[in-house]
């Protein structure tokens, strides 16, 4: 060390460390930020290669070669990695046919397929993002509050309870029971088909989850029904229906059954 | 079948015409029950209808007993049903058994052992013998004479203004059913420099937080849930605000009242008043779930089907200085149903 110290003041001695520095700077950033990036890129441009190879396969004959549209499908330039995991996840796409609406189907593709496919519709320009585990975790979230916010946005079209509804021209609000968070999550934020999107900027993140827990609470295998039998939870009418139907129809039989047994001691 | 339709009898009498064929049958010989016959019966039949009355106090009084124990949020599972309120299921089904514990108790009770005698009632004229009929207008005639109401005028017609008259005090009480509407079916709370709240995140709406395809309520700025005309208020002044761009936009007072494509509509269907938002992104239609009443919000919200009388009202809207939504007054029509004054 004596040595080192005593040739400090060498015209040499800043050149020296400049250069020491220098390398370990390098050294160091060459060991660890870059490589990482480096991977991360690699993969996602990968994904959004594969993605389009499969795009160019399953989509682009109505979505066009590039997704920018065409007379048959709309463009998905700017939709979103949400609205294709929406819509290729729920198997509504890819579309069997047109109509007034595309149904709910058996899903055509693996999860690593959707979100190859999901990676290349998003470089296409900026969209709603698949939400991640942690934004469609409900177990923070009030199930109250989730109601009132379903009745107040969503009930109108799919019901109080989420079982669905009609709407015009063969057009209808599906079923909720057993959809994903996921999916649900999707849907209020990309608005698939004719159903309005709830951004953000009007229902936010709480707002989604507190919703998807309504409708988890409501719709579950062991749901409390504290009224009984909720005849598929459809409201009046079903209800009146089984009324008139059963309720009527055994007092009727009862009121024959009495009728038709005489009380005769000499049955005739 | 009776003996007399069977093939045998009926050749057995051929050619001979009986004397009336119309002849009433009267009624066929009592036959009695087991339990006039047999004491024994009677007895057992008692202690059914008395077991079935005893049957109903007990479930009466499981009711009360239910009521008293089962909490407001118990539930348990009850095969077929599934997950069901305890109280709920309780108390209807000992309520249930109580009242058809009586009446089947009743009904038991009439057939096995009250009397079963046919007794025929004969129909008779309901109008009054000529002699009563004579006599009661002879009494009319007299009663009017000995009061002087034919002579005396001034007393008769006074009488009857009175009779008249009174009436009229009933008829002016109905005015207490409630205060006159006056114009609150021509106001609503919106008014100039109001901002638009957000209903689900109670924030002021700025224009880009609606995008294109979006729905969101909003109700005026200052109006609280925990206000006593909450709903009274609410009822006038829902608001559904969509975002079409201007271009796709037809109707050209539409386009001028929006912001930059936002569209502020009333949102209580104009037929007879139900919450309508069954919004359609694509078609911009909007139904409305009673009588599918639907509205083209894309052309001033103009009826295309269904039994609506006319457009949803819409609202002017505009931005504040600090980038805010705010309405730039009160619908320009009343929101709602029509009304016979609405013209």
């Amino acid at each position: 060390m004596k040595k080192l110290s005593a040739r400090r003041r060498h015209p040499l001695a800043a050149l020296v460390v400049l250069l020491l520095a220098l390398a370990a700077t390098g050294g160091l950033y060459a060991a660890l930020a870059p490589q990482k990036a480096v991977a991360d890129d690699t993969q996602q441009s990968l994904a959004i290669e594969e993605g389009k190879k499969l795009f160019a396969v399953g989509c682009s004959s109505c979505h066009g070669m590039s997704g920018q549209g065409s007379s048959d499908g709309p463009s998905l330039v700017g939709v979103g990695s949400a609205a294709v995991d929406f819509q290729v996840g729920t198997g509504r796409m890819p579309a069997q046919q047109p109509g007034a609406q595309v149904p709910q189907k058996k899903v055509a593709y693996t999860q690593a397929e959707i979100d190859q496919l999901a990676a290349y519709i998003a470089s296409l320009g900026p969209g709603p993002v698949t939400p991640s585990k942690e934004q469609t975790a409900t177990t923070d979230a009030s199930v109250a509050r989730g109601g009132e916010l379903f009745r107040t946005n969503c009930a109108s079209c799919h019901n109080y309870q989420g079982k669905g509804g009609a709407l015009t021209n063969g057009k209808y609000a599906p079923d909720l029971t057993g959809v994903s968070a996921k999916h649900m999550y999707e849907a209020m934020l990309t608005g698939p088909q004719n159903m309005p999107s709830f951004p953000d900027s009007t229902l936010t993140e709480d707002n989604k989850r507190d919703i998807i827990a309504y409708l988890q609470e409501v719709n579950s295998d062991d749901s409390v029904s504290p009224g009984g039998f909720s005849l598929g939870s459809l409201g009046p009418v079903t209800e009146g229906l089984f009324g008139w139907i059963f309720g009527l129809g055994a007092l009727i039989f009862v009121a024959i059954w009495v009728a038709a047994h005489t009380t005769k001691a000499k049955k005739s | 079948m009776s003996e007399e339709t069977l093939p045998s009898e009926r050749d057995a009498h051929a050619g001979e015409l009986a004397e009336n064929p119309f002849a009433d049958p009267g009624l066929p010989p009592h036959q009695p029950r087991r339990q006039d016959i047999d004491e024994k019966a009677a007895r057992s039949s008692e202690r059914t209808v008395a077991l079935l009355f005893t049957l109903s106090m007990l479930a009466t009084v499981a009711f009360i007993a239910s009521y008293v124990i089962f909490p407001v949020d118990q539930n348990v599972y009850i095969w077929p049903i599934g997950w069901i309120s305890a109280l709920n299921f309780s108390l209807g089904m000992t309520l249930g058994v109580a009242l058809f514990a009586i009446g089947a108790g009743a009904v038991h009770w009439a057939r096995t052992l009250m009397s079963d005698v046919e007794m025929p009632a004969e129909r008779h004229p309901i109008e009054a013998e000529p002699e009563v009929k004579a006599q009661v207008l002879a009494d009319f005639g007299d009663g009017a004479r000995e009061s002087q109401l034919g002579r005396r005028k001034l007393i008769r017609n006074t009488m009857f203004g009175a009779l008249a008259l009174v009436p009229l005090s009933g008829v002016v009480l109905l005015r207490d059913l409630g205060p006159l509407p006056e114009d609150k079916l021509r106001h609503t709370l919106w008014a100039k420099g109001k901002l638009l709240i957000n209903q689900n995140t109670n924030k002021p709406l700025r224009p880009e937080d609606v995008q294109i395809g979006s729905l969101t309520f909003a109700v005026p700025e200052g109006l609280e849930q925990e206000q006593e005309d909450y709903q009274e208020q609410i009822a006038k002044a829902a608001l559904m605000i969509v975002r079409i761009a201007p271009e796709n936009i037809k109707d050209k007072q539409a386009r001028e009242w929006a912001h930059q494509g936002i569209l502020a509509y009333s949102k209580i269907c104009t037929h007879v008043g139900c919450p309508i938002s069954l919004y359609e992104q694509q078609t911009h239609h909007v139904l409305c779930p009673c009588h599918q009443s639907t509205f083209d919000l894309s052309d001033g919200a103009r009826v295309i089907f269904g039994p609506a009388g006319h457009a949803l009202p819409q609202l002017r809207i505009s931005v504040n200085d600090e980038g805010y939504l705010e309405a730039l007054g009160d619908f320009a029509e009343p929101v709602g149903p029509s009304f016979w004054e609405r013209g």
